[in-house]
């Protein structure tokens, strides 16, 4: 299963261009099931991209990596548990230490938002997503995040008001926007339709 | 924006490198600026107004004079000499409004400034304002000799200062300066080419990303044999004297072209060349390799000629 290619939208639409390795150099890797399957093909076209790669997966065990043993695996249950691993990889870390994505958009997003807090360049995190399509979605009313999101328009979890799911993103919080889709007419909803790639 | 301001201060702070204070005559508050900045200051020598660009070296945040040190170069067209013998204490003199080409990227973690020579004063606001937001940094100065070493006078004490004099033996260690730098680390390097070019070789080797990697190479230009150019729009021709730069034979000339560091380093005087028979000498840092060997462009701030014809679009 390949890198999901997205249809071309807004630029503030994240778009992923695929795990490189970049050799042996430090590295954190994060991923879940599904984008652990992008770790592994990494590992196979260059196995030293493993000799100093820190792997915290969130919501599956190490043997989902197969033969690739990383210098470290950690197992989180979810994004919660793994954030302050992350955090502290993150603290830890030196220039020149690469950053490998890949999974859900809500992972990538989320944990693209951390590192650029620690002072690294959106530009230098390689991000491939596999798996769900799904959404982690802020309510720009009530600034609630709902994750999981995969219908469009969808209820906010925090506040009840029925979000349409925009393409804009915030790289700060990672997450998209969703905008009351019924503030001038209120009640007159459009149909529910699940989100597409 | 000009400012017509008195000279204050001139203090000697090397054999070679002098630091003027310059104030508003009636005590008013100058624009303050960031760390980085420079001004344009304005050397009127009979006909021949030349512009200098030089880093402010004073607290950003103090309205009250902008400071600037300047290195007397002998070989130089003659503004660096005009300052250190011409301008008295008392003198009146028209400076630019703040600008900045070389500020610090405030999203860093940390701040690894290296200079090399008279490369430190940018340097010099640039650590008044990060010890006023209170960012890490460290601060490495290298210089052949204390003698030299003009900065040192200007520099506070401190454990994340460090100075390097190749003269004592102790030479500066990019390598070890940049291995194991924390994630988030931004390097700002100002001084000689040569530096600037093996501080950058350097981080690729450690795997930094470019955008981490800032420097400032802006020098006065140089001077060189006189030379014709022509105004496409007007066909007239415009002489340029061995001591004077294109921009400012231009600017005599009263021929209109925007600028602003005066050091081949912003790009606001690009300008498109229309003809060229003979050779453009290239002395800038904006045009890229590819844009130098078309000679299609010119920066005329630090770019000279040499040939039957050049002839401008302007």
């Amino acid at each position: 299963m390949p890198n999901t290619e997205f249809s071309p939208s807004i630029d503030s639409r994240p778009t992923y261009t695929g795990l490189v390795s970049q050799g042996s150099a430090p590295a954190i890797m994060v991923a879940d099931e599904a984008g652990a399957g992008a770790l592994s093909d990494l590992a196979t076209a260059d196995a030293s991209v493993m000799d100093n790669a820190h792997v915290v997966l969130v919501g599956c065990a190490a043997s989902v990596l197969g033969d690739n043993a990383p210098r470290a695996v950690h197992e989180t249950p979810d994004l919660d548990a793994a954030t302050p691993l992350v955090s502290q990889l993150l603290n830890e870390a030196r220039m020149g230490t690469q950053l490998y994505l890949a999974g859900s958009e809500g992972l990538m997003g989320h944990v693209s938002a951390l590192a650029t807090a620690a002072g690294m360049p959106l530009g230098e995190i390689q991000m491939e997503h596999r798996g769900s399509i799904a959404r982690r979605m802020q309510c720009v009313h009530c600034k609630g995040i709902t994750e999981g999101v995969t219908t469009d328009p969808f209820t906010c979890s925090h506040c009840g008001l029925t979000l349409f799911v925009r393409d804009h993103f915030s790289r700060r919080l990672g997450v998209f926007q969703g905008v009351c889709v019924d503030a001038e007419t209120p009640g007159v909803v459009p149909e529910t339709v699940e989100i597409q790639a | 924006m000009k400012l017509a301001l008195k000279v204050t201060e001139i203090e000697q702070l090397s054999p070679l490198v002098k630091r003027f204070r310059f104030e508003d005559p009636k005590g008013g508050s100058l624009p303050v600026f960031s760390g980085g900045a420079h001004i344009t200051v304005e050397m009127p020598e009979g006909e021949i107004i030349r512009r200098n660009s030089y880093s402010l070296i004073s607290d950003p945040y103090d309205g009250t004079a902008y400071e600037i040190a300047i290195r007397r170069e002998d070989q130089g067209r003659g503004g660096s000499l005009y300052m250190h013998t011409k301008v008295s204490e008392g003198d009146e003199i028209t400076v630019s409004a703040p600008s900045n080409l070389f500020q610090l990227d405030l999203r860093a973690r940390k701040h690894v400034l290296i200079a090399g020579g008279i490369g430190i004063t940018p340097f010099l606001s640039q650590l008044k304002q990060l010890d006023m937001e209170l960012k890490p940094y460290e601060l490495h100065y290298a210089a052949r000799s204390r003698a030299e070493a003009a900065g040192i006078k200007l520099l506070p004490e401190a454990a994340h200062v460090h100075v390097h004099i190749s003269e004592e033996g102790a030479r500066m260690d990019l390598g070890a300066i940049l291995d194991g730098q924390p994630l988030g680390t931004h390097v700002y390097t100002c001084g000689p080419d040569g530096l600037i070019t093996a501080v950058a070789d350097q981080a690729a080797r450690l795997g930094w990303p470019k955008t981490s990697v800032h420097s400032e190479a802006f020098t006065a230009p140089p001077p060189g044999e006189p030379f014709e150019v022509v105004i496409a729009s007007t066909g007239q021709t415009v002489s340029v004297k061995a001591d004077q730069s294109l921009l400012e034979a231009l600017e005599a000339a009263k021929v209109e072209v925007d600028y602003s560091c005066r050091g081949g380093a912003c790009g606001r005087c690009h300008t498109k060349v229309t003809a060229c028979d003979g050779r453009i000498l290239h002395n800038d840092h904006w045009l890229s390799e590819g844009e130098r060997a078309a000679q299609k462009d010119i920066m005329p701030c630090m770019s000279r000629f040499k040939g039957a014809r050049l002839e401008l679009d302007l």
